[in-house]
């Protein structure tokens, strides 16, 4: 008897639990991370607590690798083969947007209150993903080396004008302790061009594209202001302050570290690297050129694709993602910022007296996003070019108005990105 | 006189020797590197770039690149998925191409040289032409597999496989090899009153050892290399092939000595097929310079 009744509970509660699991919706999530470890198992933890928290929907995650991400949605959205959650690189969304790869998210704004400017993607006014990091650059030194070349430190409040950053690059140049001045991480190819660049040209008072239109690069990209980034940007190879194309990467990934550069234009993600090396390693604000001090902003983003038969589900997931926690995980996980003053207190290097709390600062004071426009991974290849060339010795004005001419003939090839 | 022509017959050897080694060495440091490097913790592999010293097992030497690069991704699952493709593919290329070549060599039909020259004038399309084309015929083409019908190759092996069994090159090979082979072996074994494809099994692919092995080098190469088509057409990680599990390694900080750790695991297959066959594939190159 004891035994039939025991086999019937087991029975009822497997049937229950049967039911329970076929009324939950499978939603698939596309993820670039594959083959990082830490970021897989933040994100598992999440989906695994999504899928605890409520009976409705369940995530399954596939990852991909970072490099080949964006083909594979690409090929995916051909094929009609698109999951119902995907990440996307924040400058890439308005294209993916514009091409109807993504659908608006339906999310509460108070789950974004006080969120970063960078991890939230808009596109024609409306929200299509959001980030549960950001990324920063900074200059980084060691107190040591402003103390020996006699320069002072530049704060948030009071960075260094072009006309102090030459002069510190020429002390440095001068004093003949290190192999070249600065070290812009030329050995790194692709997106880090624009992100990490095309600031300096905005803070010369010029762009990538005209941000008033989005339809020309006439005038922002080979303007007098471009025209003197472009000599300045020159200038920094040909009188040998920076290690041009050429650089190895072995220099650009351990060449602070030697002692080889005075001062390093470096992300948030080597910042451990370099404190670990030396405890009196600095990470200094842009320099302000004339326009204000600038760093890039944005990184990956989760959205919905238009794909997706259950947008409700999928934006659910995202809201619950942007849990503070959540956040703080990630940032604690992989070194990046988080997108809020809260989860920022909840970290380990990022809080009140954090070592890389100064990136979150140099983010809300100096952070400008990429031009928001379909075009822009176009524009932004065609930056990439420019910048290679015109640091290769390659005649400034005319370098510019190619790329000018380039950008612009794209632009009107689609109908000009739906400006 | 003789002492002369001795001096000289040793010069040109100890020349040639010269010659050689310097190609080989030009040729095995690249392999050389990546093994040795593949032992390295990363700080080190990168200052050793600059000296000798990159091509020694020297400094800090130890397994935990391997250790890393098993744990970063399943290495086991990529060569396995990149050998079943490549091998089902190598085999099912063999015959189908070798039927094909068979069937213009030695069958009279009609249209037969035209349907030949457009087959030899499909070596000259790059495959990324008509990739995108292909994507959307396998995504909508039907498959009957353990579940029934199912609409769309994507996500499997035989997408990966189908595609490519049939290729210009290989049926190229087998025509020109079948066209060198003794004309009177067909007609006797006719005569004896063969059918075509006793002929075909018995008698042309017995002789055929070098342009098998040619062929299967090559196609194995291709099929083992494959990037793209797999990185559009594969969007699970079980079926992911070698090289597109190779992105895994590219993170924000990339870990050389993993990288090079996991491109000495996935060289293994391609050295050792290569050495099953190389008897055969020089035996091949060899005869085709002698003939003509």
């Amino acid at each position: 008897m004891k035994l039939g009744m025991t086999l019937s509970a087991a029975l009822v509660a497997s049937v229950s639990w049967a039911s329970m699991a076929s009324a939950q919706t499978e939603l698939s999530m596309w993820y670039h991370g594959a083959g990082n470890e830490v970021e897989a198992n933040i994100l598992n933890k999440i989906v695994e607590d999504f899928n605890a928290s409520q009976s409705d929907w369940t995530v399954v995650v596939e990852s991909f690798p970072q490099e080949s991400y964006n083909d594979s949605v690409v090929a995916a959205a051909l094929a009609g083969n698109l999951p119902d959650i995907i990440d996307v690189d924040g400058p890439v969304m308005p294209n993916w947007a514009w091409a109807g790869y993504m659908q608006p998210l339906k999310i509460d704004e108070a789950a974004i209150e006080g969120f970063l400017p960078g991890p939230l993607g808009y596109w024609n006014g409306e929200l299509y993903s959001v980030g549960l990091w950001d990324a920063a650059v900074a200059m980084v030194t060691r107190q040591s080396t402003l103390d020996a070349l006699g320069l002072r430190t530049p704060t948030l409040e009071q960075p260094w004008t072009g006309e102090e950053f030459q002069a510190a690059l020429d002390v440095a140049k001068d004093s003949g302790d290190f192999e070249y001045a600065l070290d812009l991480g030329m050995a790194w190819t692709g997106e880090w061009y624009p992100y990490a660049f095309s600031p300096f040209l905005q803070s010369f008072g010029g762009d990538i594209v005209d941000r008033s239109t989005y339809t020309t690069a006439e005038g922002a990209l080979n303007g007098p202001e471009a025209l003197a980034f472009g000599e300045w940007w020159q200038s920094m190879f040909v009188d040998g302050y920076a290690p041009g194309t050429s650089q190895d990467p072995a220099d650009r990934d351990t060449g602070f570290v030697d002692g080889k550069y005075a001062f390093s234009w470096n992300g948030n993600w080597a910042a451990l690297n370099a404190l670990e090396a030396h405890d009196d390693t600095l990470f200094l604000p842009a320099p302000d050129f004339g326009n204000g001090p600038k760093i890039g902003a944005a990184s990956w983003q989760f959205g919905v694709s238009s794909a997706s038969e259950n947008p409700d589900g999928a934006s659910a997931f995202i809201q619950f993602a942007l849990q503070d926690q959540y956040l703080a995980d990630f940032s604690n996980g992989i070194g990046l910022i988080p997108p809020t003053a809260e989860s920022a207190a909840m970290t380990e290097n990022y809080g009140e007296d954090g070592a890389m709390a100064v990136f979150f600062d140099l983010t809300q004071a100096q952070a400008l996003v990429r031009p928001v426009t379909p075009g822009y991974v176009v524009s932004a290849k065609v930056f990439e070019k420019a910048l290679a060339d015109i640091a290769n010795g390659a005649d400034v004005a005319d370098t510019l108005d190619a790329a000018v001419d380039e950008i612009n003939a794209d632009i009107d090839r689609n109908g000009g990105y739906g400006h | 006189m003789a002492a002369i022509n001795q001096d000289n017959h040793g010069l040109r050897l100890a020349m040639r020797y010269v010659v050689l080694t310097l190609l080989a060495v030009v040729f095995i440091f690249p392999l050389l590197f990546m093994v040795m490097s593949s032992f390295k913790p990363d700080l080190q592999l990168l200052r050793d770039t600059s000296s000798l010293r990159a091509f020694l097992p020297v400094g800090d030497i130890s397994l935990n690149n391997y250790y890393d690069a098993f744990a970063r991704a399943p290495i086991g699952l990529f060569v396995f998925n990149s050998v079943l493709v490549t091998g089902v593919t190598v085999l099912l290329s063999l015959f189908f191409c070798s039927l094909a070549a068979f069937s213009f060599v030695y069958l009279n039909w009609k249209g037969r040289d035209l349907a030949l020259t457009i087959i030899i004038a499909t070596l000259i399309i790059p495959f990324e032409t008509i990739a995108i084309p292909l994507l959307l015929l396998v995504s909508k083409l039907p498959w009957i597999g353990l579940e029934g019908v199912q609409i769309g190759w994507l996500d499997s092996y035989h997408v990966q496989i189908i595609p490519w069994i049939a290729d210009g090159l290989t049926v190229f090979l087998f025509v020109q090899y079948f066209k060198d082979l003794p004309n009177e072996l067909i007609e006797a074994s006719r005569v004896e009153g063969a059918t075509w494809w006793q002929i075909y099994r018995k008698v042309v692919m017995p002789l055929s050892g070098p342009v098998i092995a040619t062929a299967a080098i090559l196609k194995f190469l291709v099929m083992y290399n494959q990037y793209l088509w797999p990185l559009i057409v594969v969007q699970q990680e079980t079926y992911r092939p070698v090289m597109v599990g190779l992105q895994y390694f590219f993170q924000l900080n990339i870990s050389w000595g993993e990288i090079m750790a996991y491109l000495t695991i996935i060289t293994v297959p391609v050295l050792a097929f290569y050495l099953i066959l190389q008897r055969a594939f020089i035996a091949s190159i060899a005869s085709t310079g002698v003939k003509g």
